[in-house]
């Protein structure tokens, strides 16, 4: 028999924070906050996960993912399970998350609710194209200082 | 009527009337008259579909029986379908789905923000969710309703006769039953009448801008909360459900 020893929480996370997110692969889903608690429940290891937004085809390939990652790193007993609320905000991404989006060419999400700057030149005279994008996370913007597209990741 | 009973009911109206509409605009997926507007109505319509999977999949797990989300979404008749009429309407043109949009969303925002405070947390954890991307629909189809009817000549009058249409169709989201009356009783779910008049303010207010005229006749149809369809919904539900029918169980 083998005996394996329980990896410490932390080290779950940090696990989890290799993870990226299948339609933003620049950001990890810690970075995107949507892994809202690991724990140990006697000798199962449960993993929650809020969704993003409730239609989003991301979530089902987010289970895989965490569920092959973990299995892969020896953990046997795990659940996955989904908590709705609080509903997931951005707020919770990270900085780090929000640097790499912004690096990638996506504006992160400000709470006022467009842009602050353009994520190819740094301009400010933005303007929207689209409240929705190419995935639900996202909107369409533009620059009028350099007339590029980019998307931008909504606030909510 | 027990309680269950209620809910089950009351669950098959929400995640029915999220679940048509999320197919009917999903009908616009390559047609739509921008790829912005596309994009929109696709992403909507998954977002309606998401909702749908919570509902229906908690009236399954209410009912008792066993049934998934999947299987009331796909091996249900008709007759068992709760949705509004409203949300089977065709689609007509890009702006009468707009409109049938604008009017869905009124309503589903001021229900969601009454369920937040439901005395069922699973209920309400749902509508906590939901309300998040209705907001972002209910601003969308106000825009375009206000753009379209203050447009051009040509789509202010086809946003008038989409708005008459349409609007026989909305009295009966306020119409309420027995299933109601057990559900208001036990802090469950509003009673739909009480979400009339801020409907009105909030419909008044975005037809006013968009230079629109509501119809003065307040005629309802309904049927769809219990089950009487129009022949629109039968035509849906053999495209929607074709595969589980032909190959049941299938996945992939
Ligand atoms: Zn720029």
């Amino acid at each position: 028999m083998v005996t394996l020893t329980r990896p410490s929480i932390d080290q779950v996370w940090q696990w989890l924070d290799t993870i990226p997110d299948p339609e933003i692969p620049v950001i990890t889903l810690v970075d995107l906050g949507i892994i809202r608690d690991v724990e140990w429940q006697d000798q199962v290891l449960v993993i929650t996960v809020t969704p993003t937004y409730s239609g989003c085809p991301a979530t089902s390939i987010i289970n895989l993912d965490i569920e092959t990652t973990l299995r892969e790193k020896g953990v046997e007993n795990l659940r996955l399970e989904r908590r709705l609320s609080p509903a997931w905000t951005t707020d919770w991404l990270s900085d780090k998350g929000r640097a790499a989006l912004e690096k990638y060419g996506i504006a992160p999400p400000e709470p006022a609710g467009g842009p602050r700057r353009c994520p190819h030149c740094g301009g400010d005279n933005l303007e929207k194209t689209s409240q929705f994008g190419s995935t639900p996370c996202k909107a369409l913007w533009r620059c009028k200082d350099c007339l590029e597209p980019f998307d931008y990741f909504k606030c909510i | 009527m027990n309680r269950d009973q209620a809910l089950f009911e009351f669950l098959l109206r929400m995640g029915d009337s999220t679940l048509i509409l999320s197919h009917r605009i999903s009908e616009w997926c390559g047609h739509a008259p921008v790829i912005e507007e596309d994009i929109a109505l696709a992403n909507t319509a998954l977002d309606l579909i998401g909702q749908t999977q919570f509902w229906l999949e908690l009236a399954g797990e209410v009912e008792g029986k066993g049934r998934t989300a999947d299987n009331l979404a796909h091996l249900r008749d008709a007759w068992d379908f709760r949705n509004l009429l409203l949300v089977e309407r065709p689609n007509g043109d890009f702006g009468k789905t707009l409109m049938r949009q604008f009017l869905f969303d009124v309503w589903q925002s001021l229900m969601l923000a009454k369920l937040k405070g439901s005395s069922d947390q699973r209920i309400a954890d749902i509508a906590e969710k939901a309300s998040k991307e209705v907001a972002y629909h209910v601003e969308r189809s106000a825009n375009t309703v206000i753009s379209l009817g203050d447009g051009t000549e040509e789509s202010h009058q086809r946003m008038q006769d989409a708005l008459e249409d349409l609007y026989p169709y909305v009295g009966e989201m306020f119409i309420g039953d027995k299933v109601d009356e057990v559900l208001v009783k036990a802090g469950i779910a509003p009673d739909p009448a009480s979400l009339r008049a801020e409907y009105d303010r909030i419909v008044g207010d975005v037809m006013y801008k968009a230079t629109l005229q509501l119809p003065e006749d307040d005629f309802a149809h309904q049927g769809g909360k219990t089950g009487r369809h129009t022949e629109h919904l039968g035509y849906i539900l053999a495209d929607m459900q074709f595969l589980q029918r032909a190959y049941p169980g299938a996945e992939w």
